[in-house]
């Protein structure tokens, strides 16, 4: 018999909730940042950092228990991990499964990098909006000022590690 | 196609559009002084939070120039601005007084968000530094007019290709048409951003970057210069460091092509040697003279009276 994984001695099963697998390696804090845990709600969370994968060569996984995730917290998910796939369970089974995708258009969730974009000037009514250039690695364009936005700056935006 | 549309950026339009517009301003042209008064009951607002002379002075006399007027401010001192009113709301002011809304603004997209808010046309004078799209056109009309046409000449642009606005302009109109070759020569720091050169790239157009103007002057039919703005650096011992790098003299142009033109979109300050000025080579007085037929076509087909 094989010998156990590290992810499976320390995880066990969940009953309800949502397990977020092939979540870049790393990353895992700053997905929990996006689901706004502080640890304080209640729910029952475990978490592996920087473990083998097959796909991804390292990755992290986290399972919330008693959580579902809206698909604008999936959107966002997206854009620190873009690998992840997000499975609910429900009763110990799984219900769905699914992998997370960055929408074409990203609306209020980012701020432009640019200094001198018109979406960071105070008293502006502005919702920051942001298109989509590239998949892999993630690429996005400011619909104002027309800056680039990498995956290292969208993370630097969560300010958990990087 | 174009009566109430906004011009944000010279990207929005196709290549048809853009002869349609150079084929309008040809007839401006010919007319001279005497443009019949199309925009006759028009009012301009002129919103300049930057300062300007050319664009603004030829905004405001093409429209006079066809019959309209003009209200508005050329600085944003005057303005309740300095009480801490925002862009915003100064825009659904001028909608409600005006049919049509040129401005320039420091903060990059400005233009775009003006354009969300107005129900009048925008027209961008230049908004941080990647759009100014009607000075585009009018280097591009510049261009046609003089040689002839845009396809098939080898373009070169020197100076500040990064903070410029005019440049970048410059370069993403010349992907609507197909120029031989593009060399764009600056120092490593003023290098277009990364976006413009990736949009270059994809567009599939021709081009090279150097740091040399001494390797291209013999092979280009249009030289671009143009100014290393000081307001545009974050660094002032940045600008100092390249300042006065690729000027222009005589002797440079003596290995130039016959029939190259020497552009910019001014003000100028000593990137080009005042000894140039009266060589076949400048062209780029009469560059700025053609911005009035430019702008007063422009404004006759955004506000419908010319289709």
């Amino acid at each position: 018999m094989m010998p156990p994984k590290l992810e499976e001695l320390i995880v066990r099963k969940i009953r309800d909730g949502t397990v977020i697998d092939h979540i870049t390696a790393g990353q895992a804090l700053n997905v929990l940042k996006i689901l706004k845990i502080r640890g304080r709600e209640g729910h029952g969370i475990a978490m592996v950092i920087n473990v083998e994968s097959k796909k991804l060569g390292k990755k992290d996984i986290l399972k919330v228990e008693g959580r579902e995730l809206a698909q604008a917290e999936v959107d966002r998910i997206a854009l620190v991990a873009p690998e992840a796939t997000i499975t609910t369970v429900k009763d110990y089974r799984v219900t769905k499964k699914i992998k997370v995708k960055l929408p074409e258009k990203i609306e209020g969730i980012l701020k432009c990098t640019n200094p001198n974009c018109i979406s960071n000037a105070p008293r502006e009514p502005i919702t920051p909006s942001f298109r989509l250039v590239s998949r892999t690695p993630t690429l996005l364009i400011c619909g104002y000022c027309g800056t680039y936005i990498s995956h290292d700056e969208i993370v630097a935006q969560y300010a958990v590690g990087t | 196609m174009f009566k109430g549309r906004d011009v944000i950026s010279i990207l929005d339009f196709t290549r048809e559009e853009l002869e349609k517009i150079f084929k309008t301003a040809l007839k401006m042209e010919r007319r001279g002084k005497r443009a019949p008064p199309l925009l006759k009951d028009r009012l301009l607002a002129s919103a300049f939070f930057e300062p300007s002379t050319r664009t603004r002075l030829s905004f405001e006399t093409a429209m006079h120039r066809l019959g309209g007027s003009v209200i508005g401010f050329s600085e944003a001192e005057r303005t309740s601005i300095t009480k801490g009113e925002n862009l915003a709301d100064t825009i659904r002011m001028l909608d409600i007084y005006a049919d049509v809304i040129v401005m320039r603004h420091y903060l990059e997209g400005a233009a775009k968000l003006a354009a969300e808010i107005a129900t009048a046309p925008i027209v961008n004078a230049g908004d941080g530094s990647k759009h100014h799209p009607t000075q585009a056109m009018v280097d591009l009309y510049t261009i046609s007019r003089e040689l002839g046409k845009i396809d098939g000449l080898n373009i070169g642009l020197v100076g500040d290709l990064r903070y410029g606005r005019a440049a970048a302009s410059l370069i993403y109109g010349l992907t609507k048409f197909n120029p031989a070759k593009v060399f764009l020569i600056s120092p490593q720091l003023l290098k277009p951003k990364q976006e413009i050169e990736n949009f270059l790239r994809d567009s599939g157009i021709k081009f090279s970057q150097s740091e040399s103007l001494d390797e291209v002057i013999e092979e280009v039919d249009v030289l671009y210069v143009t100014r290393i703005q000081k307001e545009r650096f974050p660094d002032p011992a940045e600008f100092e460091k390249v300042r006065g790098s690729y000027r222009i003299s005589p002797e440079v142009l003596r290995r130039a092509r016959e029939r190259m033109i020497l552009l910019h979109p001014l003000p100028k300050i000593d990137e080009i040697d005042s000894r140039v000025d009266n060589t076949k080579f400048a062209v780029y007085f009469k560059q700025a003279a053609y911005a009035l037929p430019i702008r007063m076509a422009l404004l006759s087909l955004v506000l419908g009276a010319v289709r």
